[in-house]
């Protein structure tokens, strides 16, 4: 996998303001299902780009790329390359 | 500014010269700011008697509240995170003689006077539904609540578009109770929304849409809006037919507001809300496009409806 999940894992932990410890989902857990809101997934998006040197480019803006641990690595992965 | 925002903006500015030279609105040097002149009110007038007429069927308890709000009432809305860039916060000057001089004196040198200026306890209301919530906390009666409202919005959104308007009036039909409360509130104004302007002669038609949600995150809050099939406009060209305009829109709050405002249905769950809202001075300025300057000259049918 192109993405450390351990960065992922924690960045989600600590700006998605789930209702359950995103430490102990699995990665292909439904984030929303775990009470990402829609203002916690832009926390989640700003955390990502600043961890990971990237700009989420106006077609992955969608609830789909932030949907899971996975879903969000798949994304980060295109754009690291 | 490619070609088409040009053509856009020179119809926008077309159509408020056209208006202000009719006197219809009275420009106040701020982009967006108009007075209105009898005939225009008028119209908003006899529109509104029209839609309480349509709207009579609901009961709806009538509420008006002036155009300003709690600030901490507001800061519970999720305005403040969804659409910062257009909220207006009331300030005003706190201190003694001191300060005051040195306001003077910055105000004489043209220098930026408002620095020191101190935040009020009020905002301007962004949506003539906001001020309702804090007052529905508490728990609904059974057959939920539906709402009447009417208010003067501010929005910062200076254009020279007639129809963006920075202080403009919503009339609200709101429905607080349980989610199918809720959306058959939704669903049934957006028809008769669309027949109302129908029958004024406005080919009004509905169109799902998102807010106008700040930033990049935003963009997500509007996808996700839209995928959640959660808000409808009505429709209309009235400066330029490439680029229709909202003038009412359908909204469907989830619990949003339930939640925020601990607004619980009989069984005690978070209430659901919706809304529609007619954006009076946007049907005014669509009406006077569709038929003309001078409303004795509009449509007999038209007259009939809105009885002028």
């Amino acid at each position: 996998m192109v993405c450390d999940m351990t960065a992922i894992r924690e960045i989600v932990a600590q700006h998605g303001r789930l209702s359950a410890d995103a430490r102990t989902l699995e990665f292909g857990t439904n984030l929303y299902l775990a009470g990402l809101t829609s203002l916690a997934t832009v926390g989640v998006m700003l955390a990502l780009e600043d961890h990971f040197n990237v700009e989420f480019p106006r077609s992955m803006l969608s609830r789909k790329t932030f949907e899971s641990m996975e879903s969000i690595a798949d994304a980060l992965g295109e754009l690291v390359g | 500014m490619c070609l088409d925002d040009e053509s856009l903006t020179a119809a926008y500015r077309q159509y408020q010269t056209e208006l202000v030279e009719a006197g219809l609105l009275i420009s106040l040097g701020v982009p967006g700011l108009y007075g209105r002149s009898g005939i225009f009110e008028g119209v908003i007038e006899h529109f509104e008697q029209y839609v309480t007429q349509r709207g009579a069927f609901a009961r709806a308890e009538v509420m008006r509240f002036p155009p300003m709000m709690s600030r901490q009432h507001y800061l519970r809305t999720g305005h403040i995170q969804n659409f910062p860039d257009l909220m207006g916060s009331v300030h005003t000057f706190q201190g003694g003689d001191r300060e005051h001089l040195k306001l003077l004196e910055a105000r004489e040198k043209g220098e930026d006077w408002t620095r020191n200026l101190a935040a009020t306890e009020s905002m301007m209301v962004p949506a003539a539904c906001y001020p309702l919530y804090p007052t529905a906390t508490g728990t609904l009666p059974s057959v939920g609540r539906t709402v009447d409202l009417r208010c003067f919005v501010f929005r910062c959104e200076p254009s020279s578009d007639p129809a963006r308007m920075q202080l403009f009036r919503q009339r609200e039909y709101v429905r607080l109770g349980t989610a199918e409360q809720a959306l058959d509130h939704r669903n049934g104004w957006l028809k008769r929304g669309q027949e109302i302007l129908n029958a004024v002669g406005l080919d009004a038609r509905p169109v799902v849409a998102n807010d106008p949600f700040f930033g990049r995150g935003g963009q997500m809050l509007a996808a996700t809006q839209v995928e959640q099939d959660l808000k409808y406009e009505l429709v209309v060209p009235i400066a330029t037919a490439v680029k229709p305009t909202a003038i009412a829109s359908c909204n469907y709050h989830l619990d949003h507001f339930g939640h925020a405002f601990d607004i619980k249905t009989a069984d005690g769950k978070p209430a659901h809300s919706a809304c529609i809202g007619f954006g009076l001075e946007r049907i005014a300025l669509a009406l006077f496009k569709t038929h003309g300057f001078d409303p004795t000259q509009w449509p007999t049918d038209v007259k009939r409806v809105l009885a002028l």
